[in-house]
């Protein structure tokens, strides 16, 4: 495609610009607010959210106007010696699910989180809006990065904006799974640093495309895949790794736990998906993608059977995600295959991130309403929900429809992923993993069954609620979730995006292992034209 | 077997045999001693590495403020509770540990040893367009311009990171002064040694942020000295930490970053490219960048070290 | 046997005495440790790569000498974080262990203000 090699011939593309903003204007509304303290700095954060939704939606149509990836070469430096960012159709569809979520959490915490009257400035409203912008700078970086080490930078911010969020409260059992969470966060980031070493020892460069084109199966590049996957695993909760994620998002306040559970994992994720799909495809043709959706299978059978035995919404919600997540993982063997599969692997990586983006969704509505309940009933007690469905309809309803999306119930965005999912096992004559996540869906329905019908139970008496919800907040819980719902109605063409970009790395996973040798070693070559194989 | 060599396995030796005291050291005092010891060495490792930046920054930061950071932990933790029987890791666990990173050192060593000859490198690349920056040290060069958006976002970290350790403060206490406040004896030495050295240590930090452009040094190391002085003379009871609601001060943390950010984002009007510099003016926009990044930093690892306000504002 | 090959060995060493640490030691503090020895074994892992890249005059690649500036500034900024969560910790339990007490079945709506100290 012309534009894709444009990308490749090492040049900014125009509207390349728009990227550098995406990720400036967070940082500096993040500053800003820092600065400025006090009310304005919760009016400056609300002055940012339109901004960068609008930046988000000027990449998509970018990315899907040109047909190709927007590229910017920072300082006129190309890489290797320079940085660049990069948003192909993955990158531009992440950075919009951002957008929305993030969005959404700041009208929703403008109730939560006010400057209280009387004092010029509180902690936990300040924390809370400078973190937020934080959150979607990293995330925006994560998605948009092309430089291996500009992402551990990224890592690492993501890491500082969100454990601050988890014991924002302030109470021992939140301030101990922030620890944790650090600590997990930090072996994950140090061991991917350690990847990152090897490859730049090995090839010379940390440039994403120009490795795509040096890098060749051998133990250095299995080493550093491997630490570096393990890392981001121990990042993303995968099970085993996934300890620490319960207790955090559990602990964490509604609005900040909906951004966490709905994107600061996929960043992570992410990272996994360029590492395996564009920096060693052929990867993806090993036994060791088999290990990843292992794992991913584990995680939605413990995630789910957990899941079933919580006594308490936040955290059933919170297993829910480590199910989900396991979801995510499956995609990795089914993208393998021949070139006669080709419409499977597609399918598995559409289906893959539909699943990421619409359980954003869902996620995010869903912690919401618990959120809202739980204020209304001052607990989470999933054994004393009845009447909440009274009390608070439309928060309930919310929660409904982003648990049938969790289930995969058409027409929601989770179904046609599960679908999409299931075409490429089919494809790709594995049908064990539709065997898992049959039941991972069934054990789905079942822990969220259990909070509706509570929920929508009626109580002996008309409940009182201890403090009044606004009706907006509920409003932006259901639009998210709807969002997650109505995701199964675009037209799969538009989903077109999401093979943006993809050229490179589609042809090298259905070609052999093995791709030509290793560019020269000087500074400012074009980036290597892996559309000549 | 020549008299450097000898040196190199004398230091390494060394070093990992204070890496090992700080592993398995009982008391958690002993061990943070030994590793700020080990921070020390470390930096001779990276002289004899050639990578003279990096030692003066290990010394300043890995050695030194991180150093102080745990010391300043393990004195406060002194009166915490062992851990139990329960809770320390049966032989088993430990045997399976061991396992597991004795195969992960040895895989990694192999790999180093079988990385390609001669080594893929930036250098040429790096000295080539040295020019074009019109700074000498190559290294500065990769910092403030091959790879300038690295160092943006590092100077975003700080006060993202400083925001996270204030958020840890008590609701009564947010707006207050961090830390708490040092009585040091007025005539004593730790008073007379903050007098005495701190006016020769904020010269030498602003001498080594100059030099940086064409010699080892630059603000990450001069800020961390800035910083030290502040330090020292907090410990001494001649300064103390401001009320963190202080405009002032909010403004001198975010002064680095947001110049950098306007400087890269006026680099679209000019020489037309996020983060570039106009051709001919490199080295003075960098020499602005650096002098508005130093008190930044200063400040964000001063503070970083003093931790979450634990005084009221008006205490 | 050059300095780079003897200090590769040596980080690769650093970094399973770190990892090690990091999964043995129950308290926090000892695995703050083990992490920035983790952390600066990486480091110099970097710096033998540098070395290794010495060529045109330099002694040393300037690119994974830049990177372990940035990286050495990173990690201190999360030991501070960890630190600083540490130190409340203990301020509010008394203990430094994480796996004290697990959230417990029973809670309400937790207090938005953090306790008195």
């Amino acid at each position: 495609m012309m534009s894709d090699s444009a990308a490749f011939s090492g040049a900014t593309t125009p509207g390349g610009f728009l990227l550098v903003l995406a990720v400036g204007v967070p940082t500096a509304g993040m500053l800003l607010s820092l600065a400025l303290g006090g009310r304005l700095a919760v009016r400056t954060a609300l002055f940012i959210l339109p901004v960068g939704l609008g930046l988000a939606f000027a990449i998509v149509i970018g990315v899907w106007r040109s047909g190709g990836p927007l590229v910017y070469f920072l300082g006129g430096w190309a890489p290797p010696l320079g940085l660049a960012l990069r948003a192909d159709g993955l990158s531009a569809a992440m950075l919009l699910t951002t957008a929305i979520v993030v969005c959404a959490t700041g009208l929703y915490a403008r109730a939560a989180f006010p400057m209280p009257p009387g004092v010029s400035e509180a902690r936990a409203p300040l924390v809370f809006w400078v973190l937020l912008m934080a959150v979607w700078a990293a995330l925006n970086l994560v998605f948009l990065g092309d430089d291996l080490f500009n992402l551990y930078v990224a890592l690492e911010l993501l890491t500082f904006a969100a454990v601050p969020l988890v014991c924002l409260d302030g109470r021992a059992e939140t301030l101990a799974a922030a620890l944790r969470y650090l600590l997990f966060a930090l072996l994950g980031s140090v061991l991917y640093l350690l990847g990152t070493a090897l490859l730049y020892g090995g090839y010379g460069t940390l440039d994403i495309f120009l490795l795509f084109g040096r890098i060749r199966p051998e133990l250095v590049a299995f080493i550093a895949v491997g630490l570096m996957t393990t890392g981001l695993l121990a990042k993303t909760a995968l099970f085993p790794l996934h300890l620490w994620l319960p207790p955090a998002h559990a602990g964490a306040p509604p609005a900040a736990s909906a951004m966490l559970s709905g994107l600061v994992v996929k960043g992570s994720f992410f990272l996994v998906v360029r590492l395996w799909f564009d920096v060693m495809p052929w990867l993806l043709n090993q036994a060791a993608s088999q290990i990843l959706s292992t794992l991913g299978a584990g995680a939605i059978l413990v995630g789910s059977v957990l899941a079933l035995r919580q006594a308490r919404l936040k955290l059933l919600i919170a297993y829910s995600t480590i199910a989900q997540i396991g979801y995510l993982f499956l995609m990795f063997p089914l993208a393998s295959g021949s070139t006669s599969a080709q419409f499977g692997s597609n399918a598995a990586l559409t289906g893959g991130f539909l699943q990421a983006i619409s359980h954003a969704f869902a996620k995010a509505a869903m912690f919401m309403s618990a959120g809202l309940m739980a204020e209304a009933l001052g607990h989470d007690r999933i054994a004393e929900l009845r009447g909440v469905g009274q009390m608070l309809p439309v928060t309930v309803f919310a929660f409904g429809a982003a648990a049938l999306s969790l289930i995969g119930l058409p027409p929601s965005g989770g179904f046609v992923a599960k679908w999409l999912l299931l075409t490429a096992v089919i494809t790709a004559g594995q049908w064990w993993w539709a065997l898992v996540m049959l039941v991972g869906g069934l054990l789905a329905g079942g822990y969220m069954f259990r909070v509706l019908a509570r929920a929508m139970a009626n109580a002996a008496e008309p409940l009182i609620p201890r403090m009044s919800v606004p009706r907006s907040r509920e409003l932006v819980a259901l639009a998210l979730a709807l969002c997650s719902m109505l995701l199964g109605l675009i037209p799969l063409r538009a989903f077109d995006l999401l093979r943006i970009g993809r050229q490179h790395a589609s042809q090298a996973i259905a070609k052999s292992p093995c791709p030509i040798s290793a560019a020269p070693n000087a500074a400012f070559v074009p980036l290597h034209l892996a559309g000549s194989r | 077997m020549t008299i450097a060599s000898a040196l190199y396995i004398g230091l390494a030796v060394l070093v990992l045999a204070l890496a090992s005291w700080t592993i398995f050291a009982q008391d958690d005092y002993a061990a943070i001693v030994g590793f700020v010891t080990y921070g020390l060495l470390l930096s001779l490792v990276w002289v004899s590495l050639s990578s003279h930046d990096i030692a003066l920054t290990e010394a300043a930061i890995g050695g030194g403020v991180t150093g102080v950071l745990l010391l300043g932990a393990g004195a406060r933790l002194r009166g915490a509770r062992e851990p139990t029987g329960l809770e320390r890791p049966g032989i088993a666990r430990r045997v399976s540990a061991a396992a597991l990173c004795t195969l992960i050192s040895v895989g990694l060593a192999l790999t180093v040893l079988i990385l390609p000859e001669p080594a893929p490198t930036l250098a040429p690349s790096a000295t080539a367009n040295l020019a074009a920056t019109q700074m000498g040290n190559p290294v500065s060069a990769v910092l403030l311009a091959y790879r300038a958006l690295d160092t943006l976002l590092e100077s975003a970290v700080l006060p993202l990171a400083l925001i996270g350790v204030w958020s840890l403060a008590s609701d009564r206490f947010w707006g207050g002064r961090p830390g708490l406040q040092y009585r040091a004896d007025r005539e004593g030495v730790l008073a007379f040694l903050a007098q005495l050295l701190s006016p020769f240590g904020v010269l030498m930090g602003i001498y080594m942020v100059w030099i940086g452009a064409d010699h080892p040094g630059g603000k990450f190391q001069g800020g961390t000295i800035l910083a030290a002085m502040w330090i020292l003379t907090r410990m001494a009871g001649i300064t103390d930490t401001p009320p963190i609601s202080r405009r002032w001060l909010r403004i001198v943390l975010i002064t680095g970053p947001a110049v950098f950010l306007a400087i890269g984002l006026a680099g679209f009007a000019i020489p037309g490219t996020f983060l570039a510099y106009p051709a001919g003016f490199a080295k003075p926009i960098i020499l602005i960048i650096e002098a508005a990044m130093t008190p930044s930093i200063a400040a964000t690892l001063a503070l970083l070290l003093a931790g979450p306000p634990e005084r009221k504002p008006n205490g | 046997m050059s300095a780079a090959t003897l200090f590769g060995v040596c980080s690769a060493a650093l970094v399973g005495l770190g990892l090690y640490g990091l999964i043995i030691h129950p308290q926090p503090l000892r695995k703050i440790l083990a992490f920035n020895l983790l952390g600066s074994g990486v480091f110099l892992l970097f710096g033998v790569i540098a070395r290794r890249g010495a060529a045109s005059g330099l002694g040393g690649d300037p690119v994974p000498q830049a990177l372990v500036i940035t990286g050495i500034v990173v990690a201190f900024s999360a030991t501070a974080l960890a630190v600083a969560l540490l130190l409340r910790l203990f301020h509010e339990t008394g203990r430094t262990t994480l796996n004290a007490d697990a959230p417990k079945n029973s809670s309400d709506n937790p207090p938005r203000k953090s306790p008195d100290s």
